[in-house]
């Protein structure tokens, strides 16, 4: 595994030309780019949904987190997600 | 969390082995409209997938008929939208087309040449919500490019390629290869990196109108795809993560053939410049068809219900070696108008597979084009422009 992208103070953003939005037909989040679209499973539709509302750090994206989904401790599942969205090529760091 | 998401377009999906497909709850719903806009193009590409008889199409679709179309189409769970042609810079409404296709939520695509943009367009598009444009290229060098375009464009697609980067757009670059212009890979992939490309197509030229009528002059050599794909991976390997090549390898030197259009009306809808929707934009010169008009019915009704949409759903239509063969599902038994084409039945597998009993077909087509490019240069066929003139003149209009 190459080293982490995403520390607590990184804010990630969807990357150019990807578009997030809610597809009633799919009933699921879905990123649309290029020629192409990702159904997004509940977990990585929350996460996205949250990077495009606003920038924000990683801890504050997990903090918010933490409070819609009555205080679990989703720190290890938001980091290992960011990373396989980067790896995707879906978002990028700032 | 191991897999966040599933690719919709990449993966042919299965459509469970499903029998009596006109069953409407087991059809699975357009994601993928691809809106041929008009016939015109001040380009004459040798390669081109439109109808040699397109000189017939007089009528073009309204504005108001495609936000109808779009708005359907949409409805029904659509999120793709190609702005398709010949080249549709040539129509006058197409940032008002952009405008509503972006609002009611369309990914929307352009696919131009180039010609007719300029850098105002490309502003005014981003502001009406375009979100991608891709550019297509001839070749990489200005002579050949021209050549192949059948007119003096290459500089000014340089130059729109920049004005698309910096606007913001995701830059994607589609080269159409051949015989004629496969050796010069490593230099189209470098005009690309210095362009900052963030995706490449490199298409190989498919068979179908224009291009069926000039493969003897198109067809690549062995030699020339053996060199072209080692180059494309190396690329690949060097530019991971910053520049995304995708290779298309050629289906006439494959052993089994392309899930054509991701299985027939699965995913793509076409609809033409005169409004005749399509499972894929060659389909409309298999036998048979009825031609289902988006003037008459509802795009419902044509996915859904039409002879044409349903003609080729499930497996039912299939022949032998198809029908028990282990690889139905990954493959459909590949392009329906490429097995018609050749073999002069729809429901036959596709000859690029090596178990049909027509597979000689294909091979015999790459000899013809190796015999041809043996020949001195002199004694080669020309290669027919794609034009009003030769439309008409092969078409008997």
């Amino acid at each position: 595994m190459s080293e982490a992208v995403f520390k607590a103070d990184s804010v990630p953003v969807l990357a150019q030309g990807y578009r997030f939005q809610w597809e009633p037909a799919q009933d699921c989040f879905v990123l649309l780019y290029p020629e192409g679209m990702v159904k997004l499973n509940p977990a990585a539709g929350e996460i996205l949904k949250r990077i495009n509302e606003k920038q924000q750090t990683v801890a504050e994206l997990i903090a918010e987190l933490k409070e819609a989904f009555n205080g679990a401790d989703l720190g290890d599942d938001v980091y290992r997600f960011l990373e396989e969205a980067h790896g995707n090529s879906w978002i990028r760091a700032e | 969390m191991a897999t966040a998401g599933s690719e919709q377009n990449k993966a042919p999906g299965s459509t469970g082995g499903a029998t009596g497909m006109n069953v409407r709850d087991q059809i699975k719903q357009p994601l993928w409209l691809l809106a041929e806009l008009t016939y015109s193009c001040p380009l004459q590409c040798p390669y081109c997938s439109n109808p040699m008889d397109f000189a017939k199409v007089k009528k073009e679709l309204t504005t108001e008929e495609w936000i109808s179309v779009f708005k359907q189409a949409r409805a029904m769970g659509a999120t793709q939208l190609g702005f398709s042609g010949g080249e549709p810079m040539t129509r006058p409404d197409l940032v008002e087309l952009i405008r509503e296709a972006r609002k009611l939520g369309f990914y929307t695509n352009l696919i131009t040449s180039g010609v007719g943009l300029d850098s105002a367009k490309v502003a005014e598009f981003k502001e009406a919500g375009l979100d991608h444009i891709q550019v297509s290229f001839q070749a990489s060098s200005e002579d050949l490019n021209n050549l192949i375009a059948g007119t003096d464009a290459f500089k000014h697609k340089i130059e729109m390629a920049k004005a698309v980067k910096a606007n913001g757009y995701p830059m994607v670059l589609c080269f159409v290869t051949h015989r004629q212009n496969i050796d010069q890979i490593d230099e189209i992939l470098d005009l690309c990196v210095e362009l900052e490309a963030d995706y490449v197509e490199l298409a190989t030229t498919q068979y179908y109108g224009w291009a069926m009528h000039n493969r003897d002059q198109l067809m690549p050599m062995k030699e020339q795809l053996v060199r072209a794909e080692a180059i494309a991976h190396q690329y690949q390997e060097d530019l991971q993560g910053k520049m995304k090549v995708y290779y298309v390898v050629p289906d006439y030197y494959e052993e089994r053939p392309k899930a054509c259009m991701n299985g027939w009306g699965n995913i793509f809808l076409t609809v033409t410049p005169d409004g005749t929707a399509l499972p894929c934009h060659a389909a409309r010169d298999l036998p048979g068809m009825t031609l289902p008009n988006v003037k008459d019915m509802s795009i419902d009704e044509i996915w859904n219900g039409s002879d044409d949409f349903n003609k080729f759903r499930g497996f039912d239509w299939m022949t032998e070696p198809c029908r028990s063969c282990d690889e139905k599902e990954k493959d459909f038994g590949g392009c329906r108008c490429q097995a018609f084409m050749l073999t002069g039945d729809a429901t036959n597998a596709d000859p690029v597979c090596s178990k049909s009993p027509h597979h000689h077909l294909i091979e015999e087509a790459v000899a013809a084009g190796i015999a041809e490019a043996a020949k001195p240069v002199t004694e080669q066929k020309p290669l027919v422009f794609r034009n009003p003139k030769n439309s008409k003149k092969i078409s008997g209009l």
